[in-house]
């Protein structure tokens, strides 16, 4: 078996704005019919509440950070850690510590929409 | 209005964003504290003119918030009643508190993880109380544009939970350098047109300079903005330091701000603070009775000492300028060729056709100042520069 990432892409999705009811019907409908092969995913808040971090000057170097999405086209995603912090400082300076992120790397950190 | 509702609205204001910030801790929503605080405000303006101001106007501003934040909990349906009903029953709350609420909000609104544009408006918008019509109006931005940039911003710091609280000891400086730089960007959109922008800046620097009254930065950025400020009637839009009528700065603002570079720079240890620098230099132009009479050899060690903690290109060439009075047009214009990364800067340009022409290179001159005009100079300033240089 091999373990696979599906990412979805789609144009910028409010979830303050969108009721979540309207949303789970069809992915409810996929969720469970997928049932058998779903390990897990979420739903991501729009690409303005994103935080780009980079380390300039190696590992422990200065942590730069932007506001809003990478948008760079040169560098592909090619991993991703699902970090559970008290607040942004501390998933930043998290995020500051992924290698990739101090070896010219780019780390995207963007918060997980919670259901309720 | 009368001059009570006058009195009354000022009080108000001055009470508003301490009012928020308790709020935003309280309800731990900025849409909601806004909501609320809009709320209580438009009540104080209804009934302090006609009934009184309360012994505890602020007091009474925080519980009436804080019912009216209840209400909305209650009315849409946002948060469960037990929650609401942990907001109950409205009590005091301590000075020292209510103080660092203000702080709190202070370093949320300016937070690194935000755009500086979203910092500049959320400014604007929570701290010096203004509406977002207003904050539009003085970014010169479409009203639409800043609604979303400020519903984007909130929604930033609520999702991706840009804490609420004021830096640790270790992180206050690099935040406190961020603060400053996001109220002196207010101060500088308002520096060409709009008075009411930089007395904005202004007062948000005096309620910082409160809040922190040790801080070198605090004070040397609120002197700066003062000593700027105090030739704006010489400089009516576009004349030059060297060609203002020194009688129309304002003195009182000179005075304070002199007095609070002082004061900052016996506060500085050991790294000299930008701000106060910079607050310093304009201190040296400001106790100058004329132009030719500056003490051109203490702004320029003060630009050296600017320098050693801010090298920009910009920085160099207004050091350039200080050297080609101190040491002569030659001196100054080697200084200005040494520059190579400001072609796009019309000053750039200016500098080099002031020189040249004192030099006697008028040819040198006028293409230079073709290039500042190029690059983007206004009108009246080319024209101020142009007669200043060529008649």
């Amino acid at each position: 078996m091999t373990t696979y990432l599906a990412m979805i892409y789609t144009p910028e999705m409010d979830w303050d704005q969108s009721k979540p009811a309207e949303m789970s019907g069809e992915y409810a409908e996929f969720n469970r019919a997928a049932a058998a092969v779903l390990r897990g995913g979420n739903a991501l808040y729009p690409s303005t509440t994103a935080t780009t971090v980079r380390v300039s000057g190696g590992k422990g170097g200065d942590v730069l950070t932007t506001d809003g999405p990478y948008a760079e086209t040169k560098e592909v995603l090619t991993g991703y850690y699902v970090l559970e912090c008290a607040d942004l400082e501390e998933a930043v300076k998290t995020a500051a510590q992924i290698p990739a992120a101090w070896n010219g790397g780019v780390v995207e950190v963007r918060p997980i929409v919670q259901f309720s | 209005m009368t001059t009570a509702g006058d009195a009354v609205a000022r009080l108000v204001r001055e009470e508003r964003a301490r009012v928020l910030a308790t709020l935003i801790r309280v309800t731990g929503s900025v849409d909601l504290a806004e909501d609320a605080t809009q709320d209580a405000v438009v009540r104080a303006l209804e009934t302090w003119p006609r009934d009184g101001v309360p012994a505890n106007p602020r007091a009474w501003l925080l519980v009436t918030a804080k019912r009216q934040a209840i209400d909305h909990i209650r009315r849409e349906g946002r948060r469960p009643d037990k929650e609401a009903a942990a907001m109950e029953p409205p009590v005091d709350e301590a000075p020292e508190e209510v103080r660092d609420d203000l702080l709190r909000l202070v370093f949320t609104c300016c937070h690194p993880f935000l755009s500086l544009d979203a910092q500049v408006a959320l400014a604007l918008r929570t701290l010096a109380g203004l509406s977002t019509a207003e904050v539009a109006r003085g970014l010169l931005v479409p009203e639409a544009t800043m609604a979303k940039r400020l519903v984007r911003a909130k929604q930033k710091i609520a999702n991706a939970g840009i804490p609420y609280r004021v830096p640790a000891a270790e992180e206050l400086p690099d935040r406190l350098a961020g603060v400053a730089t996001t109220v002196y960007l207010i101060f500088n959109e308002g520096y060409d047109g709009r008075p009411a922008l930089a007395a904005e800046a202004i007062r948000l620097g005096r309620v910082l300079a409160e809040l922190m009254p040790d801080e070198p930065t605090v004070l040397g950025l609120l002197a700066l903005m003062l000593l700027q400020e105090s030739r704006r009637p010489a400089r009516a839009g576009t004349v030059l330091l060297a060609d203002q009528d020194r009688s129309l700065w304002d003195t009182a603002a000179i005075k304070e701000g002199v007095e609070l570079v002082g004061v900052a720079l016996r506060r500085t240890p050991d790294r000299p603070d930008r701000h106060v620098v910079q607050a310093a230099i304009a201190a040296c132009h400001a106790l100058a009775p004329s132009y030719d009479e500056t003490n051109w050899a203490s702004v320029v060690s003060w630009y050296d000492v600017l320098l050693t903690v801010h090298d920009t290109s910009v920085v160099r060439l207004n050091r350039a300028a200080a050297v080609a009075e101190r040491d002569g047009a030659a001196a100054g214009l080697a200084l200005v060729d040494a520059i190579t990364d400001l072609d796009a800067y019309p000053w750039w340009h200016a500098s080099r056709a002031e020189l040249l022409n004192r030099l006697g290179d008028k040819d040198s001159a006028r293409v230079a100042f073709d290039r500042a005009v190029a690059a983007g100079i206004n009108a009246s300033t080319a024209e101020h520069l142009r007669r200043r240089i060529f008649d």
